[in-house]
């Protein structure tokens, strides 16, 4: 017997990582030996520390290509933007969480999730300061789990990374300080759903195993390239693929998302929608693009497929919406369609469909977490008023947040000028380049009747008449406008000059295995 | 005994538990249908190792006990916390969030 011999580890390429597992660890120790009083702060601070330091690594080691970590882990450029996205987007989802001007109950998360729901002790607690802090390390686990599922090099370590960004999420989706029964109901199916597909996750990445006696992604194509497809690999990969279209929120495989963005707590859900997205589509590209590069057409269909089926669903169902947390949920759905447009410009490997995807990523995670922080303004006696009829007017009671609104969902549905249209633009482009125009007539269809429910919140928000009763819109403290400010300002500048932010993405678009 | 009667064993279990996901309404036996689903991945990965000579498939399947477990801690708890209300824990009573 030989000694075992110590894996290659570069600690810069992995020190994004270290920042957010760091900052989460402490986290857990924070929330064990401080005083209740001082957590709070502490534990944004660290939170925010986390992801700032990591978003500042990957700036500094930009231009990595490494396969690193016993070859579990390749930091790469594509792998790099992803990552730099993710802690950029998961940073402004901290700040939300740590709002606690808007709510006379002080803060968007439950005083203490272990007292049952509508109890006396329940009640007593609904006005206290005192909060689950719990969210910021369950935050920062999540955001590392969504960075490692981005750059996982290895089917086992992207089930790792699957797990662990999802355990944290099923978490916090249930710990609304308001509407509990919902909070909870959320979490409940979303983590029986979320289980459920990561059981067939992991039953494709047995069949891929045995069909190639290998994780290793670089292994599975020279593999797949040398002794060709079987029915076994093309099964397994099948199942992969459920898997990690579930996270990304694709219908058929959708079900759960408009339950679980309505119930969770709106600043866990702008965090799902944005990161999960991001990760989910970067672990996607490099399972399609790395493994299964040079046989395409063994996924090819049944992306194709998958993605017209769930822009049909997204625009067509997002019709017929009547609150708006789940209109937005419905909109993320399209738009996973839209993003698998991308996917398939992939090519071969010769498309611009890996660029295009990492910029509408970006693009859509930044307005997409704007609008879901307007969500958290407009609010009634008893929390967010989230229905529909209730924004009607909205502009008379507050132009400036109805205007925000307006220009954040202008920007979903595409209008030119602002990031969504470039991000569309590119990923129709590289879907037509590969020849795939059909796709790309099918997602200008859906586009256009995605439009029509963003415009016509648009509509009901400038030319209805306010209700007598209807919400008030509340003065964001520090952190929310901090948000609104960024996603905004991202969102009309990668829209009017998206120049340097497309070839940054254009010069960032590779992938090692 | 050939590699595929363990292989078909696994496949049957599976399907079990993906039925067994579908149909039954109790959250608990839902969650233990998905751990079944899990064993069968086990199985199958061990069966694998076993037939291509590599050892990974084992050490893939010692990763998904720590999973599963970890899975069981936060899985009980979201359920527990939703019976503690609800005195039921039946998926069909869980019908607030809908349309």
């Amino acid at each position: 017997m030989g000694a075992i011999q110590a894996p290659s580890l570069s600690l810069a390429a992995l020190s994004p990582l270290l920042f957010v597992f760091g900052a989460a660890a402490i986290g857990v120790l924070v929330e064990a030996f401080a005083p209740r009083h001082v957590r709070h702060p502490v534990q944004v601070a660290l939170a925010l520390a986390g992801m700032v330091g990591g978003f500042a690594a990957t700036l500094l080691i930009a231009g990595t290509e490494t396969v690193t970590a016993g070859g579990a882990l390749a930091i790469d450029g594509a792998g790099l933007f992803l990552q730099a996205t993710i802690t950029g987007l998961g940073a402004l989802s901290i700040l939300l969480f740590a709002e606690r001007g808007l709510d006379p109950a002080r803060s968007s998360f439950v005083a203490a999730a272990a007292v049952p729901a509508g109890s006396p002790r329940d009640r007593e607690l609904l006005t206290s300061e005192r909060v689950q802090t719990e969210v910021y390390p369950l935050a920062s686990f999540a955001v590392g789990g969504m960075m490692l599922f981005a750059t996982a090099n290895d089917l086992l370590v992207m089930f790792i990374a699957l797990e662990v960004l999802s355990l944290p999420l099923y978490l916090m989706s249930g710990l609304a300080r308001r509407r509990r029964l919902l909070s909870q109901e959320a979490a409940v199916k979303y983590f029986l759903l979320g289980a459920f597909a990561s059981a067939f996750f992991l039953y494709g990445l047995a069949l891929v195993y045995g069909a190639t006696g290998t994780i290793r992604l670089s292994e599975i194509r020279a593999a797949v390239t040398e002794d060709g497809t079987g029915t076994l690999l093309v099964l397994g990969l099948g199942l992969l693929v459920v898997g990690l279209m579930f996270k990304a929120s694709v219908a058929p495989f959708h079900t759960w998302t408009p339950d679980v963005y309505q119930g969770a707590p709106t600043p866990v859900t702008a965090f799902m929608a944005s990161c999960t997205k991001v990760a989910a589509f970067g672990a996607i590209l490099r399972l399609l693009y790395v493994a299964f590069g040079t046989a395409d057409w063994t996924w090819r269909p049944l992306v194709y497929g998958i993605a017209i089926v769930s822009m049909v669903v997204g625009a067509v169902l997002g019709l017929t919406q009547t609150d708006v947390k789940r209109m937005l949920a419905y909109s993320s759905i399209a738009h996973a369609g839209f993003l698998l447009t991308g996917v398939i410009g992939l090519g071969g490997g010769t498309g611009s469909g890996l660029a295009a995807t990492l910029f509408y990523l970006l693009a859509y995670g930044l307005t997409t977490l704007g609008a879901f922080a307007v969500v958290t303004l407009v609010r009634d006696g008893d929390g967010e008023a989230t229905h529909l009829s209730q924004w009607a007017g909205l502009a008379r009671r507050s132009p400036l947040t109805a205007a925000i609104m307006a220009f954040l969902l202008l920007a979903l549905a595409g209008i030119p000028l602002t990031s969504g249209f470039t991000g569309k633009f590119a990923v129709f482009r590289a879907a037509i380049e590969v020849g795939a125009w059909p796709l790309a007539v099918v997602a200008l269809v859906t586009s256009a009747i995605a439009a029509f429910f963003y415009l016509r919140l648009l509509v009901l928000m400038y030319f209805s008449e306010p209700a007598v009763d209807g919400p008030t819109v509340g003065v964001p403290g520090l952190p929310t406008t901090v948000v609104l400010a960024v996603t905004v300002a991202a969102t009309l500048v990668l829209g009017v000059v998206p120049g340097s932010v497309l070839d940054l993405a254009e010069s960032a678009a590779t992938l090692v295995g | 005994m050939t590699i595929a009667n363990y292989l078909v064993l696994a496949a049957v279990l599976f399907t079990i538990g993906a039925v067994g996901v579908l149909v039954r309404r109790n959250a608990i036996v839902v969650f233990m249908c998905i751990e079944l689903m899990l064993n069968s991945v086990n199985l199958t990965l061990v069966t694998f190792a076993r037939s291509t000579g590599t050892l990974d498939g084992q050490v893939i399947a010692f990763f998904v006990m720590v999973v599963a477990a970890a899975e069981v801690v936060v899985g009980l708890a979201i359920i527990m916390s939703i019976y503690r209300t609800r005195r039921s824990a039946s998926v069909d009573d869980a019908n607030l969030l809908k349309y």
